[in-house]
């Protein structure tokens, strides 16, 4: 066996009541890009933390390099040579890329030598990786693509031998990945380290040595890349069988449900975010738009949904115009049968103080089956709370519980059971298993399919590419507010990435 | 007096009662720069010019006077530091605490220490900023235009005056040129960057709204041991809230912080030299409409003019890892 970079032994951690990481004993060799797998909430990021000095483990050992090491802040880790891209960029968003890498590390109390220090130093990190990026961009400038690579490069600066990568793709395009991985590659040719944080098994196969799995708090097993399936790191983190693929019948598309004509939406900046698009949804079908996030997908599901005011254009409810440009009032939306799980369950969804059975009819509270005269009928409301509660299998079962300490899966089927119960005819979804486990995924795509088979329309926004190509019966791509092209459910994932990307033929492709 | 002359006069004025607005505008720089809010700009002056009344006129000298002022105003800006930083409370609520604690305690104290109402005893002499001629105002002063302007708008004012002006471009060196500088605007904009830099957020923004003490202090020494001769009960008067909304309509730059004092202090220098003036057709102005106005204009300013202001990101937000 190589030589072990990094050694975990006997790593414990509790948040109050919460074990997150149980007795992990993790080895990282040499020279490798080494995966963690496992669902939300498995630990991983806790333990990365723990690495990276951001926690302290309540008990354990961490060698690097085979020499046990104190890290109690993320400066004795920097000095350990461990670096660490985060999931949110660590970026200040209005400094520029220089400012970014050299804060921290910024030597003497002056500025002007160590700027000078890190631009030639840049350039030398630039030649050596292939790391481009202008060392005076702002960084709010920059696509999140390059914002990571500036997060890549701020760690090399401080001289990280071990690079830890934290959900790096969540955010990226295909292409963008493709490219991150390449980046990933020539580290690990250089005799970098590198730990790989993500769920998306997909990658893992694609660009590690060894891949690690845990589950709820423990590391469950190590294996090469190579002498595994994703069936079976599925299982491992999961702990049963999981379906990958959706099963689902042909559709059977009936009348258009909602038509959407020339709408135009601008943001508060008076920037142009949903440009003159029209589309169409029909009973019995989930049409899905793709898009890498921030190309007014979310603008157009919310301009639809009635919280946010269209400049322009019509939208077609059941072949009825309804208000989008003026006073759009998402309660009257309901009432006509639109319903909508948005994007942001935390800040547009969920009251998070509420109890789970006063967000289980919120907007629906004034439905005469809630009501008992002007009053609000409680035991019948907690009496339904408590049925959706078994049909979705919402954990823990308890209706009088807080919000906010639920899971973020289950707040999601929280959110799903009130507006799929109300048993609307168009059903718009704005990422729906974001943040949500693989076990829970599976029970979210069920519903769907469920809700389409029944006849309804399903507007699915995600930004998970596997997800529409798993879910929708056409496939819509959104590029710069627009939409670039429309691609049934076969369209490989290449062809919809280069549309996402904005590429419209092949050839200008690279 | 021809009209040049009452021009200088009121830059003149202009001048002098902007350096307190000055002072506590680029106090609250540095803080709110670094995510802290700061709304207790006008407690922290206040204390500050009761205990440089009170030191000046104990120790005789202005010196101990300013030192006095500092010290006390540091410690009110450790007290919200403390509610804001360590505790995380809520920013807002411990600046109107600190603004009422100020308001109460001085006029007690005052009351208790010398028996005149509240205010300090009047001093003079060695125990006052003085106004400072500088060289060859004189020789200057008959030249044409060029003369009034050097030997009555630039020179003739107390030390204070030239310290908060120098601060305008220092403070701008502080923030884009040094380490301290760039830490600090990084803490205001995403404390968690820094934190995973290996940087104490908590020590940074103490230091923080330490500047702030001091500069707070400053600017109560000179409302009342420069400008005036002794502390008067709530002599602050509100300039640590105009301060507060130069700020604002500064951006948290230090220059247009310099620009937006000038203004307001130029409203005030107006509205003093023209109460009561009668003009023609409506008959005599009322003095406390006058008085309104640069208030008046804030509001105007602060509603319509200013464009987005967008603050520090991270202002008022209390910095807590996340798990």
């Amino acid at each position: 066996m190589a030589e072990a970079a990094i050694e975990l032994i006997g790593i414990n951690k509790s948040f109050g009541a919460v074990r997150a990481n149980r007795d992990i004993h993790l080895t990282v060799e040499k020279g490798t890009i080494h995966g963690i797998v496992g669902e939300n909430g498995a630990g991983k990021s806790t333990l990365m933390s723990i690495l990276y000095g951001f926690y302290q483990a309540d008990s354990g050992e961490i060698r690097v390099n085979g020499k046990p090491t104190r890290i109690d802040t993320p400066n004795d880790a920097i000095a350990a040579g461990i670096g660490m891209v985060h999931q949110h960029f660590m970026l200040v968003h209005n400094f520029t890329v220089l400012e970014n890498v050299i804060l921290g590390v910024e030597g003497e109390a002056l500025l002007r030598a160590s700027i000078a220090k890190a631009r030639s130093e840049l350039q030398r990190l630039e030649r050596e990786y292939g790391l481009t990026v202008d060392p005076d961009a702002i960084i709010e400038t920059l696509p999140v693509g390059l914002q990571q690579r500036v997060e890549i490069l701020k760690a090399l600066y401080r001289g990280a031998e071990t690079l830890i990568l934290d959900e790096p793709t969540g955010v990226l395009t295909p292409a963008e990945a493709d490219h991150l991985f390449r980046i990933l590659r020539q580290l690990k040719e250089q005799g970098k380290t590198v730990v790989l944080i993500t769920h998306k098994l997909r990658e893992i196969m694609a660009v590690t040595d060894n891949v690690s799995v845990m589950r709820q708090g423990t590391m469950v097993d190590t294996r090469k890349t190579a002498e595994t399936t994703v069936g079976e790191l599925a299982e491992l983190m999961v702990g049963r069988r999981v379906l990958l693929r959706v099963d689902k019948g042909e559709a059977r598309p009936g009348d258009f449900k909602l038509v959407v004509e020339g709408l135009t939406v601008k943001d508060t900046r008076g920037v142009t975010m949903v440009n003159d698009v029209s589309f169409g949804v029909r009973a019995g079908e989930i049409v899905g738009i793709a898009g890498v996030a921030g190309n007014g997908q979310s603008e157009l599901i919310e301009a639809i949904a009635g919280i946010r005011h269209a400049v322009s254009g019509r939208v077609l409810l059941d072949g009825k115009p309804i208000e989008v440009t003026g006073n759009a009032d998402p309660g009257e939306l309901r009432e006509h049968g639109l319903a909508h799980v948005p994007e942001d369950r935390h800040h547009v969804g969920l009251v998070l103080a509420f109890e789970e059975n006063e967000n289980s009819i919120l907007g629906y509270h004034d439905e005469a089956q809630y009501l008992k005269g002007a009053f609000l009928d409680i035991p019948a409301i907690r009496r339904d709370a408590a049925e959706k509660i078994e049909k979705y299998d919402i954990r823990p079962a308890d209706c009088r519980l807080k919000t906010a300490n639920f899971s973020g899966g289950n707040q999601q089927k929280i959110v799903l059971a009130r507006e799929m119960e109300q048993d609307p005819g168009v059903l718009i979804v704005g990422q729906p298993t974001r943040g949500v486990d693989v076990g829970a995924i599976e029970f979210i795509h069920k519903r769907l399919i469920d809700m389409r088979d029944r006849g309804k329309a399903v507007l699915l926004v995600s930004v998970e590419l596997d997800e529409i190509r798993s879910l929708s019966d056409r496939i819509l791509v959104m590029f710069d507010g627009r939409i670039v092209g429309e691609r049934g459910p076969d369209a490989t994932e290449g062809e919809l990435g280069l549309l996402m990307a904005g590429v419209e033929s092949k050839e200008a492709a690279e | 007096m021809n009209s040049y002359m009452v021009l200088i006069q009121i830059a003149d004025a202009t001048v002098r009662v902007s350096v307190p607005l000055l002072l506590a505008a680029l106090a609250g720089l540095y803080s709110e720069r670094s995510g802290i809010f700061d709304i207790g700009l006008e407690g922290k002056m206040l204390a500050g010019a009761f205990a440089a009344g009170a030191a000046a006129y104990v120790s005789g000298s202005a010196w101990v006077g300013l030192g006095v002022a500092i010290i006390v105003s540091i410690a009110m800006s450790l007290v919200h530091g403390v509610a804001s930083i360590s505790y995380r409370g809520n920013q807002i609520v411990s600046g109107v605490a600190i603004n009422f604690i100020a308001s109460g305690s001085t006029v007690i104290l005052g009351q208790a220490w010398f028996q005149q109402g509240g205010r300090t005893p009047s001093v003079s002499g060695a125990a006052r900023f003085g106004d400072i001629a500088l060289p060859g105002a004189n020789a200057i002063r008959p030249i044409p235009i060029v003369g009034p302007i050097y030997s009555n708008v630039i020179s003739g004012h107390s030390i204070i005056v030239y310290f908060a002006f120098l601060m305008v471009p220092f403070t701008w060196w502080v923030l884009f040129r040094t380490r301290f500088g760039l830490r600090l605007r990084a803490v205001g904009e995403n404390p968690a960057a820094v934190d995973t830099a290996g940087i104490s957020v908590a020590w940074l923004r103490y230091r923080a709204v330490i500047c702030t003490g001091i500069l707070t202090g400053v600017a109560g020494a000179y409302l009342s041991i420069a400008q005036q001769a002794s502390f008067v009960k709530d002599m602050s008067a509100g300039r640590g809230f105009i301060a507060l909304a130069a700020l604002i309509f500064a951006k948290w730059k230090p220059v247009p912080v310099m620009l937006a004092c000038l203004l307001f202090g130029f409203l005030d220098a107006i509205s003093i030299r023209y109460q009561g003036i009668a003009l023609p057709g409506i008959g005599k102005l009322p003095a406390q409409l006058m008085q309104a106005l640069p208030y008046v204009l804030t509001c105007v300013l602060l509603a319509g003019f200013i464009g987005k202001a967008i603050p520090p990101r991270a202002g008022g937000v209390p910095y807590v890892k996340e798990r």
